[in-house]
């Protein structure tokens, strides 16, 4: 009974240790740019991509199979419903809606 | 048919079981057997279930003058508690944890779930939720309504929130257990041949709630902890005092809860598929249709929690995308339904006890789901939002359907479970007025929150009394539905016949072991050649 | 990246297998543990996930008291700590190899790393924690004046409480995998794991990974946005 692993080479991992903390580096300096808006997502896209060589390389989803990386992705895409419908009703409380009578319709949604 | 090698007789119930091959109270607390651990489940949620029902009793009774005979606070606590009681401890793991528990390894041909100390573990951590919600009980209980909804919870609680929360919480992490428990199993544990098309529908709709179980569940318990810390700390993020929004609170409690709601429901559907099948002793009508209505309903719950909070201020559009999302789920709602119907269509069908409870389910289950679409309806729920209506609404779904499909599938498997069959005429008898109880309960409730008697209230106005005074006979009916099966049931494991491998003729791996099983079920691991279902023509049935 | 398969034939450990009674194969035990871990991960997502929707929904409703907030934190602190964290996953992924190649010197060590990468971590926490009490920064229990941008002192609360429960669960998780390390590093003493078994060390190594990852967001979200302002 001996099982077929496929082990890391020290190499590898210790590329993506490197990989992590340049990436590290990169995030705390790009704040200190401004870039408006952009700074979070600039932030967010970095912090997405280290975890992705986590992911990938020191947890091992590379060799894993179809099923285990279909539970990843399936956790993620229900943070990303959480988040995203609880963001969606805060972002759009304030869209203009004015009740009207029916005589008014044509004005809903605008200016007043 | 399957090919099993058992070599044992028919009555076989003086063999070695999983019941008598250990004894001693620690045989039982430190086993590792999906069969023993879903034993010390149906034992504790029983205990809940009557807890639960006392908390009811009480309320009805108050609910027999308008101007209400226990204190407004006294009321609030039994309402509370009976939902937190029924909700989280009996009405989540009341089929997951007991039924399922015992027969996904058994139909899916294992020597148990991935994981048996895990399953113990789900066990515990429901005792000590359970311990210390009763420990809030007995503190005075708590008044915000199951949904613990801030700020009555935070900032205006008055009651013992924290010891009920925990509580909810531990039982959280017990239910987690038991869905992880479930998916891992049902994907890795399954024996030769047995594929994903020839599973049980059973099986199908527990993998179901695992999966919201898995998923929903984390969230609830950082909502539970936030509202902890805010209660410790007296700010936090749902204190509008340094502008936090107590709606968040509901979006987030809801993201689990909702989906909850079919945690509580989608078990019985697997529960009814089986019983509908083999008491009409045809195959079940579109097994397709059926198995992946259930993975459809588990997608859809996560998408449709806004509709809780039609009238809290959420945005009108959000509201508008939940509307529409919430009548989704009637589809594949309907598709059950329908091929529950279909399948009894041309069956030979008998009505012993499981459907007469299964019968009942459809029916009821009918009626809550559709009172469901009022509700998501906007308009509607502006009027009915906080009414009898939705109790109602939501009893004929948790009561009407989960309860009646757990004593459904209670009926059908104790004779797999203990290996002794119940009375025959008492179980028929207890069916029947549980069903005529139910509704003598709940239908006026309809009727209450149409004309507009909201919920949570001690008092009412004296023009309601007639018809809350039907709810509070209609529950006593009820409670007496209840005790007679505890009663029967109890005096069966003495005194009842012994039952042989497979009394109701149906199909299905956990009838083909011994009654009760042994304590690895299989002797050698089965190997299975057929679908799901297969009964032969009805002539040779019956013959 | 071309990976060693390594076939795996070594003696059989003392205790003749680590199978249990109920799976076919050592296969069949390994496939289950690694998808049940998978889907607790997934659990945990999910718990935290709670948070940063509430991180999310706030951040838009307050962006200046935010970035007003965010000036308090200790970048260096912070990053130090990033680069802590991201130390003891290589640490712990080399333990992880080590026990698949069956080198027993090699598993301790690296788990000994590891635990005191975590244990720096932690460390460095607890300065950042009491620099904060003393700043009184801390919501309800000690909130003082926050002199430097009085105007946002209300809603900035909401931050630094989602700061100390984001940073205060991760830190409670750090905690736990410290005291499975513990565990792991008693078992590595007796030679329990080798080529064959070695299973408890990935699957806690999964763990500790994910808490990293955890960091790796709180990181820009609490300490980068708007801190320069």
């Amino acid at each position: 009974m001996s099982m077929h692993v496929p082990i890391p080479k020290v190499s590898t991992l210790v590329g993506v240790w490197a990989a992590l903390i340049v990436l590290t580096g990169t995030t705390s300096a790009v704040s200190y740019v401004e870039l408006g808006e952009w700074n979070i997502v600039v932030a967010l896209l970095i912090a997405f991509m280290k975890a992705s060589l986590v992911v990938w390389v020191f947890m091992a989803i590379r060799h894993s199979t179809t099923l285990t990386r279909l539970f990843c992705i399936a956790g993620l895409l229900w943070l990303g419903i959480m988040i995203v419908i609880t963001f969606g009703d805060y972002s759009t409380r304030n869209w203009t809606y004015q009740a009207q009578p029916w005589s008014h319709t044509k004005a809903v949604g605008g200016s007043h | 048919m399957a090919t099993i090698a058992h070599g044992t007789p028919e009555t076989v119930a003086t063999e070695v079981n999983y019941l008598n091959v250990e004894h001693g109270w620690k045989s039982w607390l430190f086993t590792t057997d999906h069969k023993r651990i879903a034993v010390l489940y149906i034992i504790s949620i029983t205990l809940m279930f009557f807890v639960g029902g006392a908390m009811a009793v009480g309320f009805r009774v108050n609910l027999l003058e308008p101007q209400g005979i226990f204190s407004a606070e006294t009321y609030n606590r039994l309402f509370s508690m009976h939902g937190i009681i029924m909700v989280f401890f009996f009405l989540v793991p009341s089929i997951p944890a007991t039924l399922a528990n015992f027969l996904i390894p058994i139909m899916i041909g294992a020597k148990d779930l991935a994981f048996p100390r895990v399953n113990l573990l789900s066990w515990y951590l429901y005792v000590a939720g359970a311990v210390l919600t009763m420990y809030a009980v007995f503190r005075g209980g708590v008044d915000t309504g199951w949904t613990f909804y801030v700020p009555y919870s935070s900032t205006y609680s008055n009651s013992y929130v924290l010891a009920a929360a925990f509580g909810v919480f531990t039982a959280g992490f017990s239910s987690i257990l038991t869905g992880l428990n479930f998916i891992v199993t049902v994907h890795k544990m399954r024996a030769p041949g047995m594929t994903w098309s020839r599973l049980p529908l059973f099986v199908w709709s527990n993998y179901a709630t695992g999966l919201i179980q898995v998923l929903g569940t984390p969230v609830l318990a950082i909502t539970l902890l936030l509202l902890a810390f805010e209660r410790i700390a007296h700010v936090g993020i749902f204190d509008p005092a340094i502008g936090g929004d107590p709606i968040l609170f509901q979006h987030l409690f809801w993201f689990y809860s909702h989906p909850a709601v079919y945690i509580m429901i989608l078990p019985g559907m697997g529960v009814i598929s089986e019983i509908v099948s083999c008491f009409s002793h045809k195959r079940i009508f579109g097994y397709n249709f059926v198995a992946f209505s259930s993975m459809a309903i588990a997608v859809l719950s996560f998408v449709v929690w806004g509709h809780h909070l039609f009238i809290t201020g959420q945005s009108v559009y959000t509201a508008l995308a939940f509307s529409i999302l919430s009548f989704l789920v009637a589809v594949p709602s309907a598709i059950k339904v329908f091929n529950w119907t279909a399948t009894m269509h041309k069956g030979s069908v008998s009505f012993d006890t499981p459907m007469l409870y299964a019968l009942g389910f459809i029916g009821l289950f009918t009626i809550g789901g559709l009172t469901g679409l009022y509700l998501a309806t906007l308009a509607v729920d502006v009027a009915t939002h906080g009414t009898y209506f939705v109790v109602a609404h939501f009893h004929y779904v948790m009561v009407g359907g989960m309860v009646m499909a757990y004593m459904g599938g209670l009926h059908y498997w104790w004779p797999k479970i203990t290996g002794r069959m119940y009375s025959e005429a008492w179980s028929k008898f207890a069916a029947l007025i549980i069903f005529v109880g139910f509704n003598l309960t709940f239908f006026p409730q309809f009727i209450l929150g149409y004309m507009g008697m909201p919920r949570r209230y001690h008092a009412y106005p004296p023009e309601f009394q007639m018809l809350n005074v039907l709810s509070t006979a209609g529950a006593s009916i009820l409670g007496v539905g209840y005790i007679i099966p505890f009663v029967y049931m109890l005096w069966s494991l003495k005194y009842g016949p012994k039952a042989g491998k497979n009394p109701w003729g149906a199909s299905g791996l956990e009838w083909k072991i011994p009654s009760p099983p042994t304590t690895y079920n299989f002797d050698d691991t089965p190997i299975i050649t057929e679908e799901a279902y297969n009964y032969g023509p009805v002539e040779e049935v019956i013959g | 990246m071309a990976e060693t398969i390594v076939p795996v034939s070594h003696e059989p450990p003392a205790e003749a297998t680590h199978l249990r009674h109920h799976f076919a194969t050592e296969e069949q035990q390994m496939d289950a543990s690694t998808l049940g871990m998978w889907t607790f991960l997934i659990t945990e997502v999910l718990f935290f996930g709670g948070m940063f929707a509430g991180y999310a929904v706030y951040r838009n409703l307050y962006p200046a008291a935010f970035a007003s907030s965010s000036q308090y934190m200790n970048v260096v602190l912070g990053g130090t700590n990033t680069a802590v964290l991201i130390c003891s996953s290589l640490t712990m992924a080399l333990a992880v190899r080590a026990a698949q190649l069956s080198k027993q010197r090699d598993l301790i060590l690296f788990l000994i790393l590891t635990m005191i990468f975590g244990t720096i971590f932690l460390v460095i926490k607890g300065f950042e924690y009491h620099d904060k009490w003393v700043e009184g920064l801390v919501p309800g229990l000690h909130w003082g004046s926050y002199p430097e941008a009085p105007q946002f002192a209300h809603n900035a609360q909401i931050l630094f409480f989602l700061y100390f429960c984001m940073t205060g669960m991760h830190a409670l998780h750090m905690i736990i995998g410290l005291g499975l390390l513990s565990f792991l590093l008693i078992q590595a003493y007796r030679r329990v794991f080798h080529a064959n078994y070695f299973a408890p060390v990935e699957m806690i190594g999964l763990y500790w990974h994910f808490v990293d990852i955890v960091w790796i967001f709180l990181f820009p979200l609490l300490y980068l946005i708007g801190h320069r302002r």
